[in-house]
């Protein structure tokens, strides 16, 4: 092989080489979401990734930010997760129990059919706002990995506690009150 | 005859309208192996997540009701986005997914081809032109011959 032909080889193989290197590291740079829940549970809180929703209790849509000024209690779930059947009357209990007091609950539907996730407000008789997501395009940014999650922002839309699963045992729900105490007095 | 040809016309419809209606009916399993589960992220025929179970129940349920093919794929991805088909979209920045590996093909043929090329000029005979024996040993051919004839 003539020696030019072999050094643009070369040269070829070690840029797509460094091109893979450079797609990995952005990826691993961009994949901030699982820091999310890992640094608001070190007592950093960071800021919640901001997105605008279809409401699926209404018509129109919902931004996360609209709600600044009020202590969220942000709950991802879906209608085939089993947990979030247990969870779901308790979050309503917390919604009605501390709305007067600046609280919003919010439902995030992910990865769900609309038709079932309504069926699923009306059987747990929900009356807090809850968004859709169909595709879950929301989610990385969060850093869900299961279903169902919470994550408790405080009035300035930072996240002060995050919960991977149902909020169903004694110890999670202290956490949880703990939490919105903590993010009502931001 | 008269009694006949009736009752043939009508089979031969049925028969049409049925084949038909064969050929147009979405199969479940076609489409499970074309539909992403959106929590595992693999085809429905692959997956036995709940969310999984749930598309493939509304699967079945909307043949059964009559939907083809584009409009259960169509009412799923108004439900779950654009990337709950397994396969890109022919347009837009999917078309890349379509378009790259083509390009790939065409680089490496004209690779082959550069190579092949390069390495066939290397190893051609040189087209020198066949060197004159020298006359001093011509001569001395030339004599040995005749002696040999003589």
């Amino acid at each position: 092989m003539p020696r030019r032909v072999r050094l643009v080889a070369q040269g070829v193989a070690l840029g797509v080489v460094v091109l893979l290197f450079v797609l990995l590291a952005w990826s691993l740079v961009r994949d901030t979401g699982g820091d999310l829940a890992a640094a608001a549970n070190r007592g950093e809180r960071p800021e919640a990734p901001d997105f605008t929703l279809e409401r699926l209790d209404g018509e129109g849509a919902l931004q996360l930010a609209s709600l600044r000024g009020k202590a969220v209690v942000l709950n991802v779930w879906a209608s085939w997760c089993l947990p979030c059947k247990d969870e779901a009357p308790y979050l309503e209990q917390v919604w009605r129990r501390n709305r007067s007091r600046d609280l919003v609950v919010l439902g995030l539907d992910a990865k769900d059919f609309r038709m079932d996730a309504r069926r699923f407000v009306r059987r747990f008789g929900l009356t807090f706002p809850i968004v859709y997501d169909g595709p879950g395009s929301t989610l990385d940014g969060y850093g869900v990995t299961g279903f169902p999650e919470t994550f408790v922002l405080d009035r300035q839309g930072r996240v002060v506690e995050a919960f991977a699963g149902a909020v169903n045992s004694a110890e999670d729900r202290v956490r949880l009150r703990s939490a919105i105490q903590q993010a009502l007095s931001s | 005859m008269r009694l006949v040809a009736p009752f043939a016309l009508v089979a031969l419809l049925a028969a049409l309208v049925g084949s038909s209606a064969a050929a147009g009916r979405p199969n479940a399993a076609d489409l499970e192996a074309e539909l992403v589960c959106p929590v595992c992220e693999t085809t429905l025929d692959q997956s036995s997540a709940p969310v999984a179970l749930r598309m493939k129940a509304f699967i079945r349920a909307r043949i059964a009701a009559g939907d083809s093919e584009q409009e259960i794929k169509d009412a799923l991805v108004a439900q779950f986005g654009p990337g709950v088909i397994a396969t890109p979209s022919k347009r837009g920045f999917g078309l890349l997914a379509w378009l790259l590996p083509l390009a790939v093909v065409v680089a490496a043929l004209v690779a082959v081809g550069v190579l092949v090329r390069s390495w066939s000029r290397r190893r051609a005979p040189p087209d020198e032109p066949e060197s004159p024996l020298d006359p001093s040993l011509e001569r001395l051919v030339d004599e040995e011959l005749a002696r040999f004839d003589g």
